[in-house]
């Protein structure tokens, strides 16, 4: 392992850039600097865009590349502190105050302080996070925070200021070095712009030809140069089509990772049809796809394949 | 660039943002200037990309944001003195709001905030003095205002929804994260068992209006009924369509109702209610129909587009909310009849389908939406 000083901070976008693609994740620029940026000022990264552009790849792919560790809290409607900051372990609790009675040890003054102690403690992702365990701040990703309601918005609004958390029974904990947090939404919802003022903000958007066709080389490499492209070129084709839900960068992956199992090599209007259920998941899109329209989207597709090469 | 000149242009940058309605934080600015003292201002791309991800935090206003740098940036690189860099920021506005609509059709009394809220105040007004049963189309302006202040005062209450999240009560289940806490003192002995359940919240409302030709003499109280709706609640999302569908949530909260027209595209042209649907489904629903919202669609189904369509896309709209009620001002006509293309089609798809032609149709609204109960279908309550 290298010594902790040469995976501080990137100096510069460009580093950043290539230690990002040495994670096999290409970044574009703006989103280079986004990231340069929330760890220059130790904002919070704030990603929002279309599910599947790959936003919390981004966590790991960072967690991975400053070789610190990645604590992921995935958020849900109802979501509140015993789950995401600290619980106690009430039946551990119980079976000790039996315990304590079976030895006649029980003493109420200190039944308190014995009880309610670390080992009593689980702690949850937001206070993990917080605690200094390795000589780097983790990476903090808060997945899909649009899923969770505004009360836990306020609470991370407040968390996300100072960095503390107070139990009551043992005192605050603050963090000595804040973690690196990166926040995802969908975009369901608007989330709250207070929580929003405070983050560097980044949209990310469906890549480009060029941009997909190097993840999908990059990330399945059993596909042949050609079936990348071809891949490529249907999906972007495919997104300009009006559906209710576009396909993802990583619904590209999955489908050509199925393609290649399936051992194809290249695209074809009824190979399509049998794995279209990889790319679309929606019943509506798959029947409005299907047939003549997709014959027309693949010859073009297939003309772009071949032009841009 | 000399520091001085690019601090100078930085600052003037977020305040000609501001002016183009770009909510930038002060804090921000100072994060802004740091930021680009250590990416550079060589590369163009890269103080787009540094600026853009520090004082925009909406996905709406990046479109502004990129018009707005085009214009600051390129066209001043050093900003002449005395030019009117603020009309940049309007110039961008007027740009982002597209084709203003080339006439309204619709006229208000323009009352002032404050006038209405001294009419309000006085609160002598009672519902005999607007004939309950006239049909807003016959209305006169007084007895539209009139009309407006009841529909503010109507009790809008669409049922409470269930959360994931638990409150303390009186009643429903243990909640154990107090338990051992609080009976610590009885020697552990579980004697006080606090309890807890699931905390309820106002069911959120979407309204879908049609502000086309057609329903041009319906169109005010349409308005008045949005923002009636609107004041009592903090879930309402509207749209309005004819042939295009624009989003005015916004709008209703922040703008006086005359204003509201203003950047709706196309008001008072012809109705396409399937293909506003569509919009609404791919662009919108994801967002605005989260936790069972109640749907009300008013409209006098008279459409021009294909009625396959509507059928089609009101069909995915009931399946993913609560209740699908639709509104038609043209219902209250005793010999009215659903017989176009586009009634027929979206009949069979509707929860409820009632009229909305006077007050007293309107209050009946109110009632049933208070005591909604999942799924029965009520057609043609008069």
């Amino acid at each position: 392992m290298r010594p902790a000083e040469t995976v501080t901070v990137p100096a510069t976008v460009d580093e950043l850039q290539q230690v990002l693609a040495g994670q096999q994740y290409i970044a574009d620029r703006g989103l280079a600097v986004s990231i340069y940026l929330a760890l220059r000022l130790k904002r919070p990264l704030f990603l929002e865009g279309e599910a599947g552009v790959g936003k919390t790849e981004v966590a790991k792919v960072l967690a991975a590349a400053l070789q610190t560790e990645l604590i992921r809290l995935q958020c849900y409607e109802g979501l509140d502190v015993s789950h995401a900051v600290y619980e106690w372990n009430y039946p551990r609790q119980l079976l000790e105050i039996r315990l304590l009675e079976a030895a006649h040890a029980i003493d109420r003054s200190n039944a308190a302080r014995e009880l309610f102690t670390e080992a009593f403690l689980i702690k949850r992702p937001l206070l993990r996070a917080l605690e200094k365990t390795s000589e780097r701040p983790p990476v903090l990703l808060i997945d899909e925070i649009d899923r969770a309601d505004e009360e836990f918005e306020g609470y991370l609004l407040e968390l996300l200021s100072d960095f503390q958390v107070t139990i009551p029974e043992l005192g605050t904990i603050r963090a000595a070095e804040p973690p690196i947090v990166i926040m995802t939404s969908n975009r369901t919802r608007e989330v709250h712009d207070a929580l929003k003022r405070r983050c560097v903000y980044c949209w990310i958007d469906y890549p480009d030809f060029d941009k997909e066709r190097r993840i999908v080389s990059l990330k399945v490499p059993g596909a042949s140069a050609r079936l990348a492209e071809q891949v490529t070129a249907f999906v972007q084709e495919l997104r300009t089509a009006d559906l209710y839900k576009a396909a993802g960068v990583s619904e590209t992956l999955d489908w050509t990772a199925a393609l290649v199992a399936l051992d194809r090599d290249v695209l074809d209007a009824d190979t399509i049809e049998e794995t279209l259920g990889v790319l679309l998941k929606n019943q509506e899109d798959i029947d409005a796809v299907r047939g003549e329209r997709l014959r027309t989207m693949l010859s073009r597709a297939l003309t772009r394949g071949t032009s841009a090469t | 660039v000399s520091e001085s000149a690019l601090l100078h242009n930085v600052l003037l940058f977020g305040r000609v943002l501001r002016r183009a309605g770009l909510d930038v934080h002060h804090g921000r600015m100072i994060d802004a200037i740091k930021a680009l003292d250590w990416i550079g201002v060589r590369a163009r791309a890269d103080v787009r990309a540094t600026l853009r991800a520090l004082l925009v935090h909406r996905h709406d206003d990046l479109a502004r944001f990129d018009e707005v740098f085009d214009l600051f940036w390129s066209a001043h690189r050093e900003p002449a003195p005395g030019l009117p860099l603020f009309s940049l920021g309007e110039r961008a506005r007027i740009v982002a709001t597209r084709t203003p609509p080339a006439a309204m059709s619709v006229e208000f009394e323009d009352v002032s905030p404050h006038q209405a809220a001294v009419t309000r105040g006085v609160g002598a007004y009672s519902a005999a003095e607007v004939s309950r049963t006239k049909d807003f189309a016959d209305f006169t302006p007084a007895e539209l205002e009139q009309a407006r202040l009841l529909l503010a005062r109507l009790p809008w209450q669409l049922g409470r929804r269930r959360t994931r999240r638990w409150t303390r009560a009186a009643y429903g289940g243990i909640d154990l994260r107090p338990v051992l806490r609080r009976n610590l003192t009885r020697g552990g002995e579980l004697v006080d068992l606090p309890q807890r359940r699931r905390r309820d919240r106002p069911r959120p409302l979407v309204l879908l209006g049609d502000v086309s030709g057609s329903m041009e003499r319906y169109s005010r109280m349409l308005l008045h009924f949005v923002y009636g709706v609107t004041e009592g609640s903090s879930r309402v999302e509207t749209f309005l369509f004819s042939t295009r569908l624009t989003r005015v949530t916004r709008n209703v909260r922040t703008h006086p109702v005359s204003h509201l027209a203003r950047g709706v595209h196309d008001w008072g042209g012809g109705t396409r209610i399937g293909e506003a649907l569509r919009t609404f489904n791919t662009q919108w629903a994801r967002r605005v129909m989260r936790n069972g919202p109640v749907v009300i669609v008013i409209s006098d189904g008279w459409d021009r587009g294909d009625p396959e369509l509507l059928a089609r896309e009101l069909a995915r709209v009931r399946r993913s909310c609560r209740r699908l009620i639709w509104l038609n001002p043209l219902l209250g006509s005793a010999t009215y009849e659903p017989l176009t293309r586009g009634m027929q089609a979206a009949l069979q798809h509707v929860d409820d389908f009632l009229p909305a032609h006077n007050l007293a149709s309107l209050e009946q609204l109110a009632e049933h939406l208070r005591d909604l109960r999942p799924r029965h279908v009520v057609r043609r309550t008069t």
